[in-house]
């Protein structure tokens, strides 16, 4: 047949075993991915995890916008941490371009990344709870999650896609009383990760069903490409914000929490002192936040002032031209990697010299975190299989892309 | 190490250059796969970031397929770089690292470009009665397989 049906059935290897088709409309698993499971009884014999339902071509779109136009689009990618899209994207750009961000909006950057983090884990945390039968996790958890797309919606106007970062600073000054806002935030929010954690870290229900549940060797979670929380649960000692610092980080002091267990409680365990550690790299961007400009000086990337633009010719003129031709970057290549919610987010940039990139591709961290799914679950029980997805923190947009 | 894989691999390593404070390597075909085996148990390169692929149709050899290594034990990233012409394979890299078994099905399914030895290669994002390989430059921004969308969709257009 030509066409293959994307609902093919596939044939058992044994008598008795049968085919389980779980997703892609199933809520645990987090979007649309599909796994085909072959199980003996409750028992997974194989396990095919199946991707593409999401996929948009967004790396073929960049082709065809302006550098500035591109940053939307990486929002898309990725919906729950697309400030650390916007951020990858632009610091991409910005190497090739040669452009030196100013400290304020390296801070703030740091600063929204980190509250990036946060808000990505929260979701993670209630909805992997939820998954496992906690029900209430999942409403602690939004709430502050709730306050944390209110303060996006402050700074951007928008509580999700925020495209809040422009390739040589930030799109506009942080509103009047952000950061009274934001440390309103910080300070009470250590206080609600102790709350999550009275209802999970020694639930015995909790215990019961992550510890030991879909154990990973750090060997494998290497060989396998993993990275973010799912690579430093099996204790391997990497994070990017430290080892390869990027948009200042090596500025800040923070803990990069391992554990040397592989299984689904360690993968939780790491998250939830991320939040912690988060947290305190949020506040310490707070209190050491730089006066100055937002954006780069570079009139010829960086769009002016609306004032300026009003009352001075040449600001008119360079306005124009950034918004008819977009500006051209100089040709190269360049990859760029930063330490998304997820693990190893990597913008790989070509540019041919005019306006419009050559080729970006992104390089998903689930991608290669998903491939860790059949090591994690076969021989397994059927319920082992939720709570090892669950414990990767997918994001189906960012897979498929 | 580039001194040293320069002596090992001769003139088979076309350049080993650094842009940007990035290190790379363009190697010739026939080094692959033994120039990234070795790169991984010799230089301790044991990390496949990526495999991605990049299509110039005017060039006599229109595609580059671009290796990002890290390696754990020195806190370092290098890319690999080969040419390739149309129709022309690659061998998997999946017997070196693992992980590349995805990426190179990406690459497939993007690009058409084949690894041989690959255990499963086939589309990994598209469908698989797809016709086309989307990354392509001749592929339109707005092209489909209309026809796969007509009779497994049962609409005219997906547009």
């Amino acid at each position: 047949m030509a066409h293959l049906n994307p609902m093919s059935v596939l044939e058992p290897a044994q008598d008795r075993t049968m085919i389980l088709n779980m997703g892609p409309q199933h809520p645990s698993t987090h979007g649309v991915l599909r796994v085909i499971l072959e199980i003996d009884g409750e028992t997974v014999i194989r396990i095919m995890p199946d991707i593409g339902y999401l996929h948009t071509g967004i790396e073929k779109t960049c082709e065809a916008k302006f550098y500035q136009q591109v940053v939307p689009l990486t929002d898309r990618i990725d919906y729950l941490c697309p400030l650390t899209n916007n951020l990858c994207y632009c610091l991409a750009v910005e190497k090739l371009l040669g452009l030196e961000i100013p400290p304020k909006a390296q801070w703030m950057r740091v600063l929204l990344n980190e509250l990036t983090r946060i808000n990505s884990h929260l979701v993670w945390l209630g909805t992997h709870a939820l998954d496992i039968g906690a029900m209430s996790v999942f409403l602690y958890c939004f709430r502050e999650r709730e306050d944390i797309l209110r303060l996006f919606e402050m700074v951007s106007g928008q509580r999700m896609m925020t495209s809040y970062f422009r390739i040589g600073g930030l799109a506009l000054e942080p509103p009047l009383g952000f950061f009274d806002r934001v440390r309103a935030f910080v300070n009470h929010f250590p206080e609600k990760v102790d709350e999550y954690e009275n209802l999970l870290t020694t639930n015995p229900i909790w215990k019961m069903r992550t510890k030991g549940v879909a154990r990973i060797a750090a060997e494998d979670a290497i060989a396998l490409g993993a990275s973010g929380p799912t690579l430093r649960a099996s204790g391997v000692d990497f994070d990017l914000r430290r080892d390869m610092p990027y948009s200042g980080y090596d500025n800040f002091k923070f803990k990069v929490p391992i554990s040397q267990d592989g299984d689904v409680f360690a993968r939780y365990a790491c998250r939830v002192q991320e939040l912690r550690e988060s947290n305190a790299i949020a506040r310490q961007a707070l209190d050491g936040m730089p006066e100055g400009p937002i954006k780069a000086n570079a009139p010829k990337v960086v769009l002016p002032d609306r004032e300026k633009m009003k009352t001075e010719m040449e600001a008119l003129i360079y306005h124009f031209k950034i918004i008819t031709e977009g500006f051209s970057v100089p040709a190269g290549e360049v990859y760029q990697a930063v330490e998304s919610p997820r693990g190893e987010m990597g913008y790989y940039v070509i540019s041919d010299g005019t306006a419009k990139p050559y080729r970006v591709h992104m390089r998903a961290a689930c991608l290669a975190n998903l491939q860790l799914l059949p090591l994690m679950c076969e021989g397994r029980l059927i319920a082992d299989v939720v709570a090892a997805i669950g414990s990767i923190d997918i994001v189906l947009g960012e897979i498929d892309r | 190490m580039v001194g040293k894989l320069k002596g090992q691999f001769g003139s088979g390593i076309s350049e080993a250059s650094t842009y940007l404070g990035q290190n790379y390597f363009v190697v010739d075909r026939s080094l692959i796969p033994e120039f990234l085996q070795v790169l991984r148990d010799q230089e301790q390169f044991d990390y496949c970031v990526d495999i991605t692929a990049v299509h110039y149709p005017k060039r006599e050899k229109p595609f580059d397929v671009i290796w990002i290594l890290y390696s754990f034990p020195r806190n370092e990233r290098i890319r690999v770089k080969t040419l390739i012409a149309d129709g022309e394979t690659l061998p998997s890299s999946v017997p070196i690292w693992p992980t590349t078994n995805w990426l190179e099905r990406e690459v497939y399914d993007m690009f058409g470009i084949r690894f041989e030895g690959h255990p499963d290669l086939k589309r990994i994002l598209l469908p698989e009665g797809w016709k086309g390989h989307p990354l392509r430059k001749e592929y339109g921004i707005i092209q489909q397989d209309k026809e796969w969308v007509q009779i497994n969709l049962g609409i005219e257009s997906g547009q």
